[in-house]
């Protein structure tokens, strides 16, 4: 049976209306809601499930962040997680992380606690990166399947129907494998009450990058954050002639 | 003989079918959720199992506002300086502590210096001292500055502007810090009680129910609370509440409660327009003579490198008769004002939210204690309308009533098996401040009722203010809000102006900014008593009044799909919970329920 590592992370809750700082060097996170990335809710309901299965013997969530990530581990564990790693990151290096950085420290856990699967959301809704699982992949030469619209044991591992633009795309992997979970991959359950008291009997591990021997100076820096533009009013055209004018008017065509 | 029966009555039922279509044609069902429709006939729940894990607790708080906080904290001091072991659990709807906390807020710390004097030291953000009062009546286009001076109740020194909710959320960390269980995430739903009546504790709400109402693969029954004192702190109108004041009879002697709608934003102004601690209060215009309300407006203290914050609000009295009234638009309409509007030049919108507020005062106070628990803060109704203050009183009653709480737990009082009557809390209100507070305002908002408004409700609470309340009648509020409301024909619909995106807003880009959602596959937690009553009398006598009361687009009216007419279309994840449409709706027929826990709306600092 498989042991599955979940990494979940702590973002800003998606119906809060996003606001930039005023010195443009990012957004507003104090205070504001924040909550389990919603890809990584299913990706924990994934492998719980599949522990439910008998497929996995055990469940190990893990999120890299300030102390508060460690109520997004307590949620996972509530959801049905064995055990929580937390990887301490906090302040002006955790303004900085990237999924580079992210997907070393899952790589190095990965190999520490013997992971035969790896799972976790595809994109965070913050940042919409979109390449922690895959780089975490390549980091251990792991076949991935990403984008997961379901996951089913086969003989030799796992197949994976991955939600793609042109539709769906079954593939087959060996294990030990990286996925990463899409939208449709299940709907997870609720962390009930009940559940969240004995969630806070789990074992809750606490680490560093250091001890990892991920080294977290950035890579990519931000230069500046700025709303969207203001949409501009439109205007209706009397005809095509017109509308063709207006166009390269506005040096479109 | 036998067969003309059979097919009359198969005609009867016929017949019967075709009016119960056209009847749901014409009113489609709205409403799904279990308080109305119970799942103990229902087919899809046959096989569902309905039972719930228990826990004991000594004292189980509703509610993480000021009032349920300080009695957490309470509590567990007073348990502490015993050396006993008292358990002290705290249920807090919001997903985080403070997300549903709303009010202006202009705070007498006196109860929080008496909680927690070293309140400084730990970091409490109580940073803006108020250094000036203004009150002033507006004309459409003017300002009538109005004194205020020690001695009155507007007079504000030795008060703080703060943001509640960030209050809150510390309280919260002191109350786990002191051994406190604080859940947020977790709604109390459903009374339980002993066979002998008294209350027994409260259960958490059910999740996994779908829209339809039927049961979905992830359905988990909520989980039952069972404590020797319940305290209910639920804010203003409290559903819980309600529940226990219907089955108590504690409102027998009382006059209904009266309230009022509270709805806020905090705007980053231009550092010219910026005087922290100022804190302005406005009557008049846009309202009419007959309308109560006004607004406030506060200046916050900020850190180094943070934006100038103000907080600016209005409160319309929700015993306004036009049902053309649309305090949110009057709010946005308020801002326009020329003596108002420099202040917000140059400046940025970045929170909205809006909540009722209680009002009724001392006429209104039920008796807030019953077999098993009692009544703290604004679901109580402690606040004090001429002060314009609550918070004071809510941690004052949240802390009396926990010491009425652990002494009745530690002496063998209260026990699982018997639901004891906390008479000793209303013994010690009466003592209290919140009392002798309240007695003395007694007749300052119902002189607002008379025929001269406005302008007979301010002398008269002059005067009152003037022999500090010692005038030897009460005057009534003169009935329940909702019935104050009279039929549209009698009015004609207000022009309000358009907003314009950056001074004013529309309603969808406001309810945007709370940061509200719940589960979108879920029964509506506005749910109604009878489903044809919002088009059949609501809009056909007031026009449909609940889409203009509800500050969060929750009610619309919209066309049928098929025929003529129109059907009311509940758009529940809009809602903030601020309670207004449970308060106003002129046919009593909406009744807030709790929706699953963590949704709603995610102030943050309001």
């Amino acid at each position: 049976m498989s042991r599955v590592l979940v990494g979940v992370k702590r973002v800003i809750d998606y119906a809060v209306k996003v606001r930039v700082k005023p010195d443009k060097t990012g957004v507003v996170t104090d205070g504001v809601k924040h909550s389990m990335n919603p890809f990584d809710e299913i990706a924990v309901e994934e492998a719980v499930r599949m522990k439910e299965k008998k497929l996995a013997s055990e469940v190990i969530a893990v999120s890299c962040g300030p102390t508060q990530a460690q109520e997004t581990l307590r949620t996972a564990l509530a959801m049905g997680a064995d055990r929580a790693i937390h990887v301490e990151i906090a302040g002006a290096e955790y303004e900085t992380l990237q999924p580079l950085h992210v997907a070393k420290i899952l790589a190095k856990l990965s190999q520490d606690e013997k992971a035969d699967i790896v799972i976790v959301g595809k994109q965070a809704i913050d940042d919409d990166s979109n390449q922690t699982a895959q780089m975490t992949a390549a980091i251990l030469d792991w076949p991935q399947g990403t984008f997961a619209s379901k996951v089913e044991k086969s003989d030799a591992g796992l197949t994976v129907t991955r939600e793609i633009d042109g539709g769906l795309e079954v593939i087959k992997t060996k294990l030990p494998a990286v996925l990463s979970a899409d939208l449709r991959l299940n709907e997870p359950r609720y962390a009930t009450l009940p559940n969240i008291m004995k969630a806070k009997k789990k074992p809750m591990k606490k680490v560093s990058a250091k001890d990892l021997g991920v080294d977290l100076s950035p890579r990519i820096k931000v230069v500046s954050v700025e709303d969207p533009p203001v949409r501009q009013a439109g205007a209706i055209v009397p005809d095509v002639d017109t509308l063709v004018a207006k166009l390269k008017e506005g040096g479109h065509v | 003989m036998a067969t003309a029966l059979v097919s009359s009555s198969r005609q009867v039922g016929r017949l019967t079918n075709a009016v119960r279509r056209l009847y749901s044609d014409v009113y489609p069902k709205i409403t799904t959720h279990y308080t109305i429709h119970p799942r103990d006939k229902d087919p899809r729940w046959k096989d569902i199992s309905m039972e719930r894990v228990a826990e004991e607790t000594d004292i189980l708080i509703i509610g993480g506002g000021p009032a349920g906080m300080a009695a957490a904290i309470r509590a567990r001091q007073i348990a502490e300086e015993k050396g006993a072991e008292v358990r002290v659990t705290l249920l807090e709807k919001a997903a985080e502590a403070g997300g549903h906390i709303l009010s202006g807020a202009c705070v007498d710390p006196v109860a929080l210096n008496e909680l927690i004097p070293d309140w400084k030291d730990k970091g409490a953000p109580v940073n803006t001292p108020v250094t000036s009062d203004k009150f002033g009546l507006l004309t459409k286009s003017g300002r009538i500055p109005i004194p205020v001076f020690p001695g009155l109740p507007n007079y504000n020194h030795g008060n703080y502007v703060v943001r509640l909710g960030h209050l809150v959320r510390w309280m919260s960390e002191q109350a786990e810090a002191v051994g406190a269980e604080v859940w947020p995430g977790c709604a109390g739903a459903e009374l339980l009680y002993r066979d002998d009546g008294s209350l027994k504790g409260v259960a958490t709400g059910d999740v996994g129910i779908s829209k339809d109402g039927s049961p979905k693969d992830m359905f988990e029954r909520g989980m039952e609370f069972h404590s020797k004192v319940t305290i209910f702190a639920e804010g203003c109108h409290g559903h819980l509440t309600k529940m226990v004041s219907n089955k108590y009879n504690l409102r027998e002697k009382s006059e209904p409660q009266s309230y009022g709608i509270g709805l806020k934003e905090l705007w980053e102004v231009k550092p010219e327009n910026h005087k922290p601690g100022l804190v302005e209060h406005t009557i008049g215009w846009p309202l009419n003579k007959n309308t109560y309300g006004g607004s406030f407006i506060y200046h916050l203290n900020v850190e180094e490198g943070e934006s100038p914050l103000v907080a600016v609000g209005f409160v319309v009295g929700l015993d306004y008769v036009n049902p053309y009234i649309s305090p949110f638009r009057e709010f946005q309409r308020f801002k326009t004002h020329p003596y108002v509007k420099p202040m917000f030049e140059g400046g940025t919108r970045i929170a909205y939210g809006a909540r009722a507020l209680v009002e009724g005062g001392w006429q209104c106070l039920p008796v807030p204690v019953f077999p098993g628990g009692c009544l703290v803060g604004d679901t109580a109704g402690f606040l004090n309308v001429p002060r314009i203050k609550g918070t004071h009183n809510a941690m004052k009653s949240g802390m009396l009533a926990a010491e009425t709480a652990v002494d009745m737990v530690l002496s063998g009082a209260a026990t699982h098996e018997t639901g004891a009557t906390p008479t000793e809390y209303e013994e010690k209100l009466k003592q209290s401040y919140v009392y002798k507070e309240l007695k003395q305002v007694r007749n300052c908002r119902p002189s607002f009722h008379t025929s001269l408004g406005l302008y007979g409700g301010v002398a008269y609470s002059a005067f009152s203010t003037l022999v500090r309340g010692k005038e030897p009648w009460t005057l009534s509020h003169g009935g329940a809000d909702h019935s104050k409301l009279k039929p549209s024909k009698d009015f004609q619909p207000i022009e309000y102006p358009k907003p314009d995106g950056v001074l004013t807003f529309d309603l969808l880009s406001s309810v945007a900014l709370t940061g509200t959602n719940h589960e979108a596959d879920q029964p509506a937690h506005l749910t109604l008593k009878d489903d044809s009553v919002p088009v059949k009398r609501n809009l056909a006598v007031f026009d449909g009044p609940e889409a203009r009361f509800c500050p969060a687009g929750v009610y619309e009216f919209v066309p049928l799909e098929t025929g003529d007419g129109q059907r009311l279309q509940i758009n529940a994840q809009n809602c903030i919970h601020c309670k207004t449409c449970d308060i106003k709706d002129p046919s009593q027929n909406i009744n807030w329920v709790v929706p699953e826990g963590g949704g709603g709306p995610a102030y943050n600092g309001m």
